[in-house]
């Protein structure tokens, strides 16, 4: 009987290429590579000037985000409007594929989308697999136990060439969550309490591993939502042991395996889970049985709170400079403070169900008054899909906009942007100064939490309404 | 190809803040560029210019005492967020080619080692004096791995001995990682046949 190993190891272990010593880190065998338009074209650049070719074009799979515009009106211009150098950058990754014979799912690609949200989506994304991308939100594909980490641009020309990249090996942080997630309450309010918990730094060389009952319990969606923002508490990775919910979704995903082929996969598949005893370098133990809505008042995501809470007394200087940049006093209540936008949509929440948990609260409702509501499928199938079940007539109805798919305001590349001292209740994952436009103030919180501060123009607590559609129900 | 690092001799500029981004260091909409070169004059765009597009007296790298300075010494967890590499990127281009601090995010270090630009994890005393005294005129010793204080006395940092090398005699990563092909496809080879 071999000893006792956790899901990083086995996944880590099956892809050593060349094992680390003390002088060289090990030589780490990736399997499957996405691409985007922002940080590749100087990857694709590096092998062109060393004459190199892409090693496995059939391992790569690209796609457009970051800077395409999702608004109806740019689209219904034939995207005359976009930015000239977004442009470039996307026919550039169109001719880097042409050539390298790399599938990319283009501008005009109905399986076109987010990143991390088609790889899921394609069942690109497997068990088991090493996935990366010039990109740190990669570490969603941990969620079917993958071992997902982002990578800088010439890393990611490392890959184009040669399908491997060099790592040493990082440590692992067992966070377990326990208890039953209260109604109202989901993946997002949790990560947010991890992160608060463990800060902004605190899985920094680490790949988390997510256990417990709470996870065991959760949709693929809300455990890619859960693992997304394992980076934003610094990890390297964020994982979760495949399961018979992981395989129930990639079947008969177009890249799954069918046939014989799943079969075996999900026979090895099934291998992957910790084993008991295995241990992890930390531990750390959160019961969310009494967890409530969570939002950010400050400037990164560890900076956090319930929604009925009042803003935390600043420590020290950081927290003073956050408060500043937000315009929010310390002692105040939350809930209430006034908004000008939201934004339902990022790799973190723009999934069928994140889209279905809005708009059970937007049915029948209306936005309020001057606020923006912005609804960003992941995806265009997720688009489609959403429109199949009527969501998006139930956005339109309630005031807000509903977009083709895209990164959109969770990153302010494609035109669509908040403004200076605009306050912005967002589902995606950073709450960084200026992320969703130059002065912009992000509040992170859930779908839910979101689609009720619309509907209050303010924030707001969404378990009050979900209260009153049980009632009715 | 990077330019190989040995020794540098700096006065520092100090950077007080915790959790800089890269957001911060590059904001996103300077990432639509496909080039490597020319992000320095974006450096740090949203708290070196105000919003009319004019220097902000008040910050670090605006200030007479930080020209020159090619060490950047900032609060705990600096590079946090996103993996852009445009990042280290814009930091050599402006002229920085080392940053310290206690504790350096895991992608954007190995993005710096990648490019040449080196990220020395202090213990949190030594960054404690250099944060209070801006300017100090430093010197870091890659092949002792040991940054000097003003006053000589040495303190000690770690850099993954790979990336140490790499750093020292301008060795490129890549060229050593396609050294490794037979092994590569050795691999692919043995995972193909069902063992
Ligand atoms: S949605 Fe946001 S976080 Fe996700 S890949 Fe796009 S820009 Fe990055």
């Amino acid at each position: 009987m071999s000893e006792p190993r956790t899901l990083f190891e086995k996944v880590w272990r099956r892809h050593v290429v060349v094992p680390e010593t003390d002088d060289t880190p090990a030589v780490l065998y990736v399997d499957l590579h996405l691409v985007h338009e922002v940080t590749s074209p100087q990857a694709f650049a590096i092998l062109r000037e060393r004459g190199l070719k892409v090693r496995r074009p059939e391992r790569t799979l690209a796609t457009v985000d970051h800077s395409v515009p999702t608004d109806a009106a740019s689209w219904a211009g034939g995207l005359g409007d976009m930015d000239h150098a977004a442009r470039h950058q996307v026919r550039m990754l169109g001719d880097n594929c042409g050539r390298a014979g790399v599938r990319l799912f283009g501008v005009n690609s109905s399986w076109r989308g987010i990143v991390h949200v088609i790889g899921p989506e394609q069942g690109a994304t497997q068990p088991g697999m090493t996935i990366v991308c010039g990109d740190s939100h990669t570490t969603t594909h941990g969620a079917f136990g993958a071992l997902a980490f982002g990578i800088g641009t010439t890393e990611v020309g490392h890959v184009l060439a040669t399908q491997c990249l060099l790592q040493r090996r990082p440590k692992t942080l067992c966070v377990e969550i326990v208890g039953t997630l209260p109604p109202g309450v989901a993946a997002k309010d949790v990560i947010l309490a991890v992160i608060g918990r463990i800060g902004v730094a605190g899985g920094t060389g680490h790949v988390i591993e997510f256990q417990g009952p709470a996870v065991a319990a959760m949709s693929m969606d809300a455990r890619m939502t859960l693992c997304n923002m394992a980076i934003e508490a610094g990890a390297r990775a964020g994982m979760v042991a495949p399961d018979d919910t992981t395989f129930a979704y990639l079947a008969g995903r177009p890249l799954a395996p069918t046939g014989a082929a799943w079969d075996a996969a999900v026979a090895g598949w099934r291998k992957l889970a910790s084993d008991p005893g295995a241990k992890h370098d930390r531990h750390v133990k959160i019961d969310v049985s009494r967890l409530e809505p969570q939002i950010t008042w400050g400037t990164d995501p560890g900076m956090v709170m319930p929604v009925s809470g009042r803003i935390p007394a600043p420590a020290g200087a950081g927290h003073r400079k956050a408060l500043d940049y937000m315009g929010l006093q310390p002692g105040a209540v939350i809930a209430g403070q006034p908004i000008d936008v939201v934004f339902i949509g990022s790799c973190t929440n723009s999934r069928l169900s994140d889209l279905r948990e809005a708009a059970a609260l937007l049915h029948g409702r209306r936005v309020a008054r001057g606020v923006r509501t912005l609804v960003v499928p992941g995806s265009q199938r997720t688009r489609m899909l959403a429109e199949a079940e009527g969501l998006d007539r139930i956005f339109i109805e309630a005031g807000a906009e509903w977009h083709q798919s895209g990164c959109s305001l969770c990153i302010a590349m494609n035109g669509d942007r908040a403004g200076a001292g605009q306050f912005v209740v967002s589902t995606s994952n950073r709450n960084f100064e200026g992320r969703q436009g130059q002065g912009a103030r992000t509040l992170l919180a859930s779908p839910a939490t979101a689609a009720a501060s619309a509907i209050a123009g303010a924030v707001a607590d969404p378990r009050p309404l979900l209260e009153t559609e049980r009632r009715i129900a | 190809m990077i330019e190989p690092f040995s020794v540098l001799e700096s006065r520092t500029a100090v950077l007080p803040v915790d959790n800089v981004d890269t957001d911060q260091i590059i904001p996103a909409r300077f990432l639509t560029t496909t080039q490597r070169t020319g992000l320095g004059r974006h450096l740090f765009a949203d708290w070196r210019r105000d919003a009319h597009n004019e220097p902000r007296a008040d910050f670090v790298l605006n200030r007479p005492e930080a020209a020159g300075a090619r060490v950047l010494v900032a609060g705990r967890n600096f590079g946090c967020g996103s993996s852009r590499e445009h990042a280290p990127w814009a930091l050599l281009d402006y002229g920085f080619r080392a940053v310290v601090s206690t504790e350096i995010a895991d992608i954007f270090k190995s993005n710096a080692l990648r490019n040449g630009l080196l990220p020395v994890v202090l213990d949190p005393a030594s960054h404690a004096w250099l944060m209070t005294h801006p300017g100090a005129a430093i010197r870091i010793d890659l092949r002792s791995c040991e940054l000097h204080l003003p006053d000589g006395r040495p303190v000690s940092f770690e850099v993954e001995p790979f990336a140490r090398h790499c750093m020292l005699h301008g060795v490129d990563p890549l060229g050593w990682l396609l050294g490794h092909e037979e092994a590569i496809r050795g691999f692919e080879e043995g995972r193909a046949c069902p063992s």
